[in-house]
């Protein structure tokens, strides 16, 4: 049974007490409050931002846009598909390409975001996500990486060992261990990567986009 | 500081607004980025290099495979001095008082002799009497006796000669080693040992935890990778085989192993060859953090409006007559 809020009219007479605002109403009104859909997907945008540096966060999207979509296909068909299969090995390459350009894409956008000094006027927290997209990001391509069952993935995980051991991370991030890498990198690792892109993308479109630096302005938070 | 206004219709107020189209931006990115991996993937197709199996290493280098499991049963391979994770035999990687290696103990308990060699043989050994006998000598004999026959089988296998995939060796006082040798080779060869490092009691098996860390003490795997460019001192966590683009990504953190304190003996206040890896993980570490706090770190947050990237961005705010005074408020 549902939580219900009462809506009987009151007595004849009574003084009418203001009716307790529920707590799907608070959450509706704060998202419009803070993100109405004319800033989540505005038609008209500050002259400046016309600048090819723009793009580079769009197409850093539509490159996970492909990743996920070539990842979902290899982890539904299974790992044995991509080396055994014509078709199987095509959307591995396609994977593959896919995660060479959203590391080009996110580092020309990561570069722009620096030299635009993005994080001014209150937008700190969406650079430091955005870091933090970056962080988990080459975290996810490492657990791919040893994930592919081919030669570069034994003597990755034969180097990378030493690394994860000697900073006491091997004791529970065992690169050795193909099921846990595994697994990490088609569940855990980008389910985090997506639940970040979408708070980073809220917070952009929440803020918009910075202004241009002023002489005056400086490029301080 | 400067803050936002409490809208966006106020801090964007007196800016000209423009029409733009996010949605048919995205689209268009969409197919362009689809283009681009679609011809990689049909021109270019994956990295795809078959990978080692022990079967293929005893096969095409049996002395190696040899000279690697005798220093299993005498100790002298990296995996069993390793320490932390694996064991306790070495002291792990430590920066002064810094050592998270041998803070969480031994987690992945391998004991090298027994897992990759003794074990495997007592399997093997069911219904081979003169294995069964090796194998009853060597563990009878005394941790003195033992040591004798595998320096003496060490020394011997020095220039040991194969013969149909049989590694042969001069006469001499090897006890069972030789027997217990030749039937791990054969083993080996035939597939057997790649099974028998994976199954734990266990049917389904994803770990390869055991296999990985006994050919990493051989210098087959790592003279495929020397060729392959994928070693530490090639930059090989960046490599990929043949031409294919790797983690290019991680051209910072490889690069620290290649300068200096990182790749000396001595080195600098603790940090040298010996703990590069803590010291490279802290090392980065802590320039990620930073990076993740360039807005509240003076110079670092200052460098954009020294260098004037940002005039080249936003030509059309910067060029003269183009913006009206309000929109140039901040």
């Amino acid at each position: 049974m549902g939580v219900t809020t009462s809506v009987e009219d009151a007595a004849p007479g009574a003084a009418a007490a203001p009716e307790p605002k529920s707590w799907t109403l608070r959450l509706r009104e704060a998202i419009d409050r803070h993100l109405p859909m004319d800033h989540l997907l505005p038609d008209r945008q500050p002259y400046y931002v016309g600048s090819w540096v723009y793009v580079f966060g769009v197409v850093t999207i539509a490159a996970l846009a492909w990743v996920i979509a070539s990842g979902v296909v290899l982890a539904f068909m299974g790992p044995q598909w991509w080396h055994d299969s014509s078709v199987g090995r095509f959307f591995n390459s396609l994977h593959f390409w896919s995660v060479q350009l959203f590391f080009i894409c996110m580092v020309l956008h990561l570069w722009g975001q620096y030299f635009m000094a993005g994080w001014r006027h209150g937008r700190a927290a969406t650079w430091m996500i955005g870091v933090t997209i970056f962080g988990i990001s080459i975290l996810t391509a490492f657990t791919g990486y040893l994930s592919q069952q081919n030669f570069a993935s034994q003597f990755v995980a034969i180097n990378a060992k030493d690394a994860m051991n000697g900073a006491g991370i091997g004791a529970f991030f065992n690169v050795l261990n193909f099921g846990q890498m595994y697994g990490l990198h088609v569940m855990l690792l980008p389910v985090g990567v997506t639940f970040l892109v979408v708070a980073h993308i809220v917070m952009v479109r929440t803020r918009g986009v910075v202004k241009p630096i002023d002489a005056e302005g400086g490029a301080r938070s | 500081m400067k803050s936002m206004g409490a809208t966006q219709e106020e801090y964007y107020r007196g800016v000209r607004m423009e029409r733009y189209d996010l949605v048919k931006e995205l689209v268009i990115a969409l197919g362009a980025i689809g283009v681009l991996a679609l011809i990689g993937a049909a021109i270019f197709s994956s990295p795809d290099v078959a990978p080692v199996t022990i079967a293929t290493w005893s096969q095409s280098d049996p002395v190696d495979f040899v000279t690697t499991a005798a220093n299993e049963l005498a100790g002298s391979t990296t995996s069993a001095g390793y320490g932390a994770p694996y064991n306790s035999v070495g002291p792990g990687q430590a920066w002064g008082p810094i050592a998270p290696q041998s803070w969480f103990g031994v987690r992945i308990p391998i004991d090298s002799a027994n897992a990759f060699v003794i074990q495997p043989l007592q399997r093997a050994s069911f219904s081979n009497t003169a294995l069964g006998s090796a194998l009853g000598t060597w563990q009878s004999a005394t941790p003195a006796q033992q040591t004798a026959w595998l320096d003496a089988y060490s020394k011997a296998l020095s220039s040991a000669t194969v013969s149909n995939g049989t590694v042969a060796v001069a006469s001499g006082d090897y006890g069972p080693v030789p027997v217990m040798m030749s039937n791990l080779l054969g083993v080996a060869q035939a597939g057997g040992l790649d099974g028998l490092l994976t199954i734990n009691g266990r049917f389904y098996q994803t770990d390869y935890t055991q296999p990985l860390l006994f050919m990493g003490d051989g210098t087959y795997l790592a003279g495929l990778a020397q060729q392959a460019n994928l070693t530490g001192s090639q930059w090989g966590m960046m490599n990929e085989t043949g031409e294919y683009p790797g983690q290019t990504w991680l051209w910072l953190y490889t690069m620290w192993y290649q300068v200096f304190p990182f790749n000396s003996p001595g080195g600098f206040i603790g940090l040298n060859a010996s703990n590069a890896d803590l010291g490279i993980i802290i090392l980065m570490t802590l320039l990620t953090a930073a990076l993740a706090l360039v807005p509240f770190i003076p110079i670092l947050r200052d460098i954009p409006r020294w260098i004037p990237i940002h005039r080249l961005i936003w030509r059309s705010y910067y060029a003269k007559g183009k913006a009206t005074p309000a929109a140039r408020a901040t």
